[in-house]
């Protein structure tokens, strides 16, 4: 039986490494033994797939029950490909937020600004044939944590990724160009590697733009692509 | 070609994408062996993790319109999820092996700035012991963090400590 190509290793300095003192809560919630190293088999090359008639779409967080929400309203355009550029078909994205007040509508969030009744913040669209996705929603606003004195959150959306595989799941942040809360982000920062970091910037598109309407961000995403294993190498 | 997009921490708001069917990987008609996966996730200090999301995946029984083969849970106040499917069984290693029943685990958390990634196998199964990811642990402590035991009929329990004391096998995948 031939082995599964596995997903290729990520680039070094790409992603977080789970010890991020900068970022507090990392403190007591990263393993402090090496990780055990598994060469991928069925279990991590296959993964969840997700289908609209199981998981209806919800593209328009900027509606709720038919009101509008507050804030300035956004088109985020964006296309999933893999490492090798090719694009990732018909995969679901997860989408939550703060409001543009930059509360969530969550109970954990205390923070003393309003809530919006007709703004939830969650959404999930899917890629079409050819990795490209789109939704509506609000600009959120930033918000104050407890990380450090004075620490504020960038304004960022979240997204959740499966991909292909079990082995390809990403969940990451977007934000905006020219917030100056990125440079004092820990959580932003925890990337070592500053185009890595760069990337999860989104950039304004006129060609997203919808005239007399809303502005356009375009953010794209590339999953993890497959590695030629071991043996199939010459 | 551009490298995979980085991972940032899910944080403490992800429940706003929370659906609590999702915690049942059966229902959708699925029929087979029902099994509920329950555990803990504890931090360093040993305290019960409130806002983790803990997400289940197997590739065996196969996926299929009535069965997804995933599930998601949020851990509560207790620190406790609870997710209800079918019970795998062995499926292919790689170079002709054979892997021991198995469900693979992904914790994403507040203070988490990527998915960990660990498994859960099943007590007092016979196929354990030739199982390639098991063997490979040689330390029997560390191996029996991936083992969940029986809690009564069609129960299996897995405490998962991130850090500390008796810590958790996680993988590098």
């Amino acid at each position: 039986m031939t082995d599964p190509v596995p997903f290729r290793p990520y680039v070094p300095g790409t992603q977080p490494a789970y010890d991020s003192p900068e970022y507090r809560s990392t403190g007591l919630r990263h393993p402090k033994q090496t990780l055990v190293k598994l060469a991928h088999t069925v279990t991590e090359t296959t993964g969840p797939q997700f289908s609209p008639s199981h998981f209806p779409p919800r593209a328009d967080l900027s509606v709720h029950e038919g009101k509008i929400a507050l804030g300035e309203r956004i088109i985020v355009r964006g296309r999933i490909t893999d490492e090798d550029g090719r694009p990732v078909p018909h995969t679901m994205i997860e989408i939550w937020q703060a409001n543009a007040a930059g509360r969530y509508d969550h109970p954990g969030d205390t923070h003393d600004a309003p809530l919006d009744p007709n703004f939830r913040g969650d959404g999930r669209v899917f890629t079409d044939a050819d990795g490209w996705y789109e939704f509506v929603s609000i600009k959120p606003g930033a918000y104050p944590w407890r990380n450090h004195h004075n620490a504020w959150r960038p304004n960022h959306i979240h997204f959740s990724y499966f991909g292909p595989g079990f082995a390809s799941r990403l969940i990451t942040q977007m934000y905006f160009p020219g917030d100056p809360l990125l440079a004092l982000d820990p959580i932003f920062q925890v990337i070592p590697d500053e185009a890595a970091r760069n990337r999860l910037i989104s950039t304004f598109d006129l060609a997203v733009t919808r005239p007399e309407w809303a502005l356009g961000y375009r953010f794209d995403v590339v999953l993890r692509g497959r590695g030629a294993t071991p043996m199939e190498n010459p | 070609m551009p490298a995979a997009t980085a991972s940032q921490t899910v944080g403490p708001y992800w429940h706003l994408i929370e659906d609590k069917t999702w915690a049942d990987a059966t229902r959708f008609g699925a029929t087979g062996e029902k099994i509920t996966f329950t555990g803990t996730l504890t931090d360093g200090e040993g305290a019960l993790i409130p806002d983790g999301c803990v997400e289940i995946w197997q590739s065996d029984p196969p996926a299929s319109e009535t069965f997804p083969a995933f599930a998601r849970a949020r851990t509560g106040i207790d620190g406790s999820f609870r997710i209800v499917t079918l019970k795998p069984g062995p499926v292919p290693g790689r170079g002709n092996t054979q892997q021991a029943p198995h469900i693979a685990v992904t914790i994403l958390a507040r203070g988490l700035v990527k998915a960990l990634f660990t498994r859960a196998y099943f007590e007092g199964d016979p196929l354990n012991a030739n199982d390639p990811l098991l063997s490979s642990i040689e330390d029997e402590t560390r191996r029996a963090t991936l083992i969940a035991h029986p809690r009564g009929a069609g129960i299996w329990h897995l405490d998962i400590r991130l850090q500390g004391g008796n810590e958790t096998v996680f993988l590098d995948i």
